[in-house]
């Protein structure tokens, strides 16, 4: 993509579009990396609610699989995830070097 | 009809607030605030003015809440002082970089420590690179007339820029002087409908302020903000225009005062220009070629125009009511220089600091001033650059 030069900027740094915050990737800020255990999910979608990307998607009302693209790693989900019995259905691992 | 007062300079800067009537207005109301504000609040009160007041819990608050509103879309104003404004000093470069077109009289008075509640210029001058375009005043009238005016140049739709204008504190700010006041009506007319281009609050088109601008964008932002400085003496002498025409009184972006054929001059800001100019029609009565250059538009410093002004003399002094510490010269001084730097032939320039924390300037001051002047076009020496002015050994 060619960068913009100083004439072409909006004033401000305003941005006038929304919904944009999809062009850019946050994936790769990533050190732990979620992981889904099917298993123990009770389909409660707190995770979904606490995500502060759009990393964990939703179909048909149910929970799907991490979109890694945008997951930064934070962990909130696995610290929120109620999981079944006590056993989580999120953890985090080490991203591998 | 103008109705001729008699009123504090704040007094007079609170009736331009209210006739200009900003949709919002963010201030801190207790000290280092000053009785413009409370005046203001009066008017609140009273049902004189729709404008919507947030008292907030300080002056970072103040001018925080002032960026907010005026993203939103509204026409934004507030006030402040000394610590106040060193207090706000992260969110001005806020305002600047954001390009929102705040209003904001500043009542100048000096920096702590020590503590000291009266006039100098420390506290403006320590905002004068934030990005701000600064207006100063020597007297209550240019101090109202500036206010209204500021309204245009902030909202000019080339520019959008927050504009300070400053007026001593004490010295305009507290005394009671002749001020000459339009009808509230002339005013509402003057400054217009605002309408801000990019309103957070059009939830037809939402869009975001304040975006993270990384190495590969950051540097485009400013220079775009350097180069719209540029256009700022334009659009202050065209508001000047208009103004006169309708009030009558003429600004530019400095004053000048028998300079035209002078060989030796002072330039100097705010009220002591006043005291100075007496000083100058005295060394004139005697023969002497004395003038005087006062600064009104200091941000963006019309760099140019002042060294053609200027340019012509032998000896200059370059008064300020603040000091760069650190082993540099007054503030002003350093611009001066940089304003005569490109001429081969340029006068002599030397710089005082006066009046700091609220001491008087006296005529003898500017006489002293002027006596070494004098001096120094006879011998072509200087004896020190810098030197404090009405300091006791
Ligand atoms: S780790 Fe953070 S960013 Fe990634 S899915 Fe969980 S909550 Fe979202
Ligand atoms: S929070 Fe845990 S249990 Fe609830 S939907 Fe997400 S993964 Fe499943």
């Amino acid at each position: 993509m060619k960068l913009k030069g100083w004439k072409e900027v909006t004033p401000g740094a305003v941005i006038l579009e929304a919904g944009n915050a999809i062009e850019f990737k946050t994936g790769s800020w990533r050190a732990f990396k979620p992981v889904w255990k099917k298993e123990h999910c009770i389909q409660c979608l707190l995770c979904w609610l606490y995500c502060p990307d759009m990393a964990i998607k939703v179909k048909d009302g149910r929970r799907a699989e991490f979109d890694y693209d945008f997951c930064k790693g934070c962990g909130i989900c696995a610290l929120e995830c109620p999981g079944k019995k006590g056993i989580k259905a999120i953890i985090m691992v080490e991203e591998e070097k | 009809m103008p109705k001729i007062v008699a009123a504090t300079g704040n007094e007079g800067v609170a009736n331009a607030l209210r006739q200009v009537t900003p949709d919002v207005c963010a201030a801190y109301p207790i000290t280092p605030q000053t009785e413009l504000m409370q005046r203001f609040s009066s008017f609140v009160s009273n049902g004189q003015v729709q404008t919507e007041l947030v008292l907030v819990e300080s002056e970072h608050s103040a001018m925080s809440a002032c960026v907010g509103a005026s993203a939103a879309g509204g026409r934004v104003a507030t006030a402040t002082s000394s610590q106040g404004l060193a207090l706000m000093w992260e969110i001005l470069y806020i305002a600047s970089g954001l390009r929102l077109p705040i209003v904001m009289p500043v009542v100048n008075r000096s920096l702590s420590a020590p503590l000291n509640i009266h006039c100098d210029h420390s506290d403006a001058m320590g905002a004068r690179d934030s990005g701000w375009i600064q207006i100063w005043s020597e007297n209550a009238q240019e101090a109202y007339d500036n206010t209204i005016q500021a309204f245009r140049i902030a909202e000019h739709l080339d520019i959008r820029l927050p504009v300070m204008i400053c007026y001593d504190g004490f010295i305009i700010g507290h005394s009671i002087s002749r001020i000459e006041y339009l009808e509230d009506g002339e005013v509402q007319n003057f400054v217009g409908e605002f309408r801000q281009v990019n309103p957070l609050l059009d939830i037809e088109h939402p869009l975001s302020y304040g975006p993270l601008i990384l190495p590969d964008y950051y540097m485009e932002y400013r220079k775009a903000q350097d180069e719209v400085a540029s256009k700022v003496s334009k659009i202050v002498l065209d508001v000047a225009d208009e103004f006169k025409k309708l009030s009558g009184r003429k600004y530019g972006l400095f004053e000048t005062y028998r300079l035209d054929d002078a060989d030796i001059g002072i330039v100097i800001l705010n009220s002591a220009a006043g005291t100075t100019k007496d000083v100058i029609d005295e060394f004139r009565d005697r023969g002497i070629k004395a003038g005087l250059l006062k600064p009104r538009l200091y941000r963006p410093f019309p760099y140019v125009e002042m060294g053609e002004a200027l340019k012509y003399l032998k000896a200059i002094c370059v008064l300020d009511r603040s000091d760069a510490f650190g082993g540099s010269f007054g503030q002003m001084f350093l611009d001066i220089s940089t304003s005569l730097y490109p001429y081969d032939k340029k006068p002599l320039l030397i710089n005082k600091i006066y009046g700091l924390g609220g001491r008087d300037y006296l005529p003898e001051h500017a006489e002293h001033v002027l006596n070494e002047l004098i001096e120094i076009t006879r011998s072509g020496k200087v004896k020190a650059y810098k030197e404090y002015i009405g300091v006791r050994e």
